[in-house]
């Protein structure tokens, strides 16, 4: 593993004003399994691969309910995650509580980015080892946005984070003009396709392995949703239906080639 | 560079044998890496612009801002990393409440970077906390007209006519200084301040970028503003046909 | 009526709604407020006295305040509680304004923190001592499913020094909770959505009027605050026009003649 002088601590910049620690948490992102996010004018879809360590062992959990109208999906050190989401929770029941409000899903994500931002630059920390994709819908709408170690928060149309998700990025970036006008089962279907993309080669997505989280009036396949479309977790069987929608890939030579370590961007500076 | 390897170098804490803080130096290298801001203290306003580097084309235009707004009358711009942007903007907004708690009256700006400038300067003196990678451009309209101060990573602060941080400042500074501010009305500073974010940007060499304009003055009724689509609109248009000329 | 029956805080026959002040000390204060919905909104009324005691100390008192875009609150009981009050909901309102992401507080969340506020107080054994009635107007709820805003919704809220809270189409603190509140309800429930802002004005007026006539505490100088969907308007200071010739038969008024 490559070392070096700057690299041991979070308070201390290197010479080209960059920080190493955060850089290599970004890194641990990178190392959980991937998940995907797209929104909609209607609604926004999360939809993650949860990895099992066995025959005899559950699947990991790679979404959290944060409130009524908020979830996310993790990627990197659940453990992380587990503290932050509770944090999120924390922040939207005092919404609740002080002004009656669900609160405004950009406010909740800048309240964990700037609590990620102090891990960056006090001693004795380090910082968070994880990635969310948050959606949720509020009075603006609904919503998709990351969060990152860095302390970064930004809005996005769709995005993938984790493991292989510069594929799915890139599978992302080929579609994601149809996302605004599409049906909750066409975004659903092209966010399976986007999580398909990240799989090692001899994988695919099953009801085991898929996660689908989203906000929004419910699809065709869904019962007992209530009409202001609040977050939810489709898992097991429920999922098949929106298997079944996908379409098979090429199968041969446009296997995609699994993306090389440290290809993707370190996004710190604006 | 000298300071590399010496182990003076590792901390905000250290000296180098010549008197040098190289952390601090090492912060800066962090807002020189980052999209050029900017800010014009005109006749009537201020007005403050950045080149919004655009990392991805899946980010959602016209939200994720970079100039913040930290009271009715003020905003920040910063350059370098982003979430020390987001934790200083913060800490802004905090003392501007707590001053109109003190003297139930808008802060006037001075105060504010007085303030900030204290704050910044204590992340320079321990080991336990590296200094803020970014330089902030702060501007407003109090009681004594526009005003425009920009609070570096070492603590310092000065107040300026044009200010510029970030990779473009050197150019962009030459810009400035061209321009007769203290006669540009804040709507005429708009426009200038979108040429030079479009003069500054390096298509060659960077990515996409979002221009990112505010402004305060009467046409705001003071307060401080995102610069109006039609307005900004028409500025980009100029900007854009004035370089086209110069190439 | 001696001093003490007026201001003491459980006297059944004073105002329960209305602060009444401790004895012991002496506060300046303010009287009624009045609010109604009607057709487009609300309209808030109340007069510009601030009495020290008995005393009419201050003729130019505004107690009625906007916060935000969408809301005004008028406020009886204690004037420098209800001066810290509108310290803290503006900065509450820079913080919601400082956030520049297109969400801000409407008169149901402003109401709501007050409440909050009144009654973590109030628990303290340290009740901010007023009572405030919270009008606004702001646009409903979004539908996803449909892709439709509901029209804009009228809100009208009642919060006192105990973070005691209710609702109704009209409202009243004070003397006017007894002298006005049943005038009030005749006029208007039931036409809420029928009253034009011509018809509230003239409610409001003619409760401000009776009020003037009955109670010790108030002035003839008031201001109205209507809050619609198309914004917030607090109307310069206005004189009640009254006559008091039919006094001049009653004994204890005027020179005695005997």
């Amino acid at each position: 593993m490559f070392r070096n002088t700057y690299d041991s601590d979070n308070t201390v910049f290197s010479p080209q004003g960059r920080l190493h620690q955060v850089e290599y948490a970004l890194e641990a992102v990178k190392q959980g399994s991937a998940a995907v996010g797209l929104r909609s004018k209607t609604h926004s879809v999360l939809l993650a691969l949860k990895r099992s360590t066995g025959e005899l062992a559950s699947y990991q959990q790679k979404m959290f309910r944060i409130d009524e109208h908020v979830g996310i999906a993790i990627a990197g050190l659940t453990s992380d995650a587990r503290v932050l989401s509770n944090f999120m929770r924390q922040q939207a029941m005092s919404s609740k509580m002080v002004f009656n409000r669900p609160i405004p899903v950009n406010r909740l994500v800048s309240t964990i980015a700037d609590k990620a931002q102090v891990n960056t630059q006090e001693y004795g920390r380090r910082p968070y080892g994880v990635g969310f994709l948050v959606i949720g819908q509020d009075q603006t709408g609904p919503h998709l946005y990351e969060f990152s170690p860095s302390g970064n928060s930004y809005e996005y149309y769709a995005m993938s984070i984790g493991a292989r998700s510069q594929s799915a990025k890139t599978y992302l970036e080929k579609h994601y003009e149809s996302f605004e006008d599409a049906s909750l089962e066409d975004l659903i279907r092209h966010g399976l396709h986007a999580l398909r993309e990240t799989l090692q080669q001899d994988k695919e997505l099953t009801i085991n392995n898929t996660s689908i989280g989203l906000v929004g009036p419910a699809s065709a396949h869904e019962t007992n949703v209530p009409p202001s479309g609040p977050f939810r977790i489709l898992e097991g069987d429920v999922v098949q239906p929106f298997l079944d929608t996908m379409i098979p890939k090429d199968t041969g030579a446009a296997a995609p080639a699994p993306a090389a370590a440290g290809d993707e961007d370190v996004q710190m500076a604006g | 560079m000298t300071s590399i390897g010496t182990g003076y170098d590792l901390s905000a804490s250290t000296y180098s044998p010549d008197g040098r803080i190289f952390q601090v130096e090492y912060a800066n290298k962090a807002v020189e890496n980052s999209g050029t801001a900017i800010g014009l203290r005109v006749k009537d306003g201020i007005v403050l612009a950045v080149e919004k580097l655009v990392h991805s084309k899946l980010l959602v235009p016209g939200v994720n801002r970079r100039i913040q707004t930290i009271d009715r009358h003020i905003g920040l711009a910063t350059a370098g990393l982003l979430a020390d942007g987001r934790h200083l903007s913060n800490r802004a907004r905090d003392e501007a409440a707590n001053y109109r708690d003190q003297y139930r009256q808008p802060p006037p700006l001075k105060n504010i970077a007085d303030r900030l400038g204290l704050y910044v300067q204590a992340y320079t003196l321990y080991s336990s906390v590296r200094p803020f990678g970014i330089s902030t451009i702060l501007g407003a309209v109090d009681k004594d007209g526009p005003a425009l101060y920009v609070v570096e990573p070492s603590g310092v602060f000065f107040g300026y006519h044009g200010a510029a941080v970030g990779k473009g400042r050197q150019l962009a500074k030459t810009e400035l200084e061209k321009l007769k501010l203290t006669e540009l009305s804040t709507r005429e500073a708009v426009i200038e301040a979108a040429r030079i974010i479009y003069l500054v940007h390096d298509d060659a060499k960077e990515k996409d970028f979002e221009l990112e304009m505010s402004w305060i003055g009467d046409e705001t009724n003071g307060l401080h503003l995102p610069v109006p689509k039609d307005l900004q609109a028409e500025a980009e248009a100029a900007a854009k046909a004035v370089l086209e000329n110069f190439e | 009526m001696p001093m003490e029956r007026i201001l003491s805080p459980n006297d059944p026959i004073t105002a329960p709604k209305m602060p009444s002040l401790p004895a012991s000390s002496t506060h300046i204060t303010g009287t009624s407020v009045l609010a109604i919905k009607f057709k487009d909104g609300i309209m808030m009324a109340a007069d510009n006295l601030a009495s020290y005691g008995s005393l009419a100390r201050f003729k130019d008192m505004q107690r009625l305040q906007a916060v935000g875009e969408h809301t005004v609150i008028g406020a009886g009981g204690d004037m420098s509680d209800f001066q810290y009050i509108q310290a803290m909901l503006d900065e509450l309102i820079i913080d919601e304004f400082t956030a520049q992401d297109g969400h801000s507080l409407g008169p149901a969340e402003i109401h709501e923190y007050l409440a909050q506020v009144m009654y973590a107080r109030r628990s303290k054994m340290n009740p901010l001592w007023n009572a405030i009635l919270v009008g606004g107007v702001k646009d409903g709820k979004r539908i996803w499913k449909i892709n439709l805003v509901l029209p804009p919704r009228r809100f009208l809220s009642f919060v006192d020094l105990l973070g005691t809270t209710y609702s109704a189409s009209t409202l009243a603190t004070g003397y006017g909770a007894h002298i006005a509140q049943p005038l009030l309800r005749t006029a208007v429930e039931g036409k809420e959505d029928i009253l034009t802002a011509e018809d509230a004005l003239k409610i409001l007026e003619q409760s401000m009027k009776v009020l003037y006539y009955r109670d010790a505490r108030s002035i003839d100088k008031y201001q109205v605050a209507t809050i619609t969907a198309r914004g917030i308007s607090i109307s310069e200071s206005r004189r009640l026009e009254t006559s008091w010739s039919f006094a001049e038969g009653i004994r204890g008024y005027g020179a005695q003649t005997q």
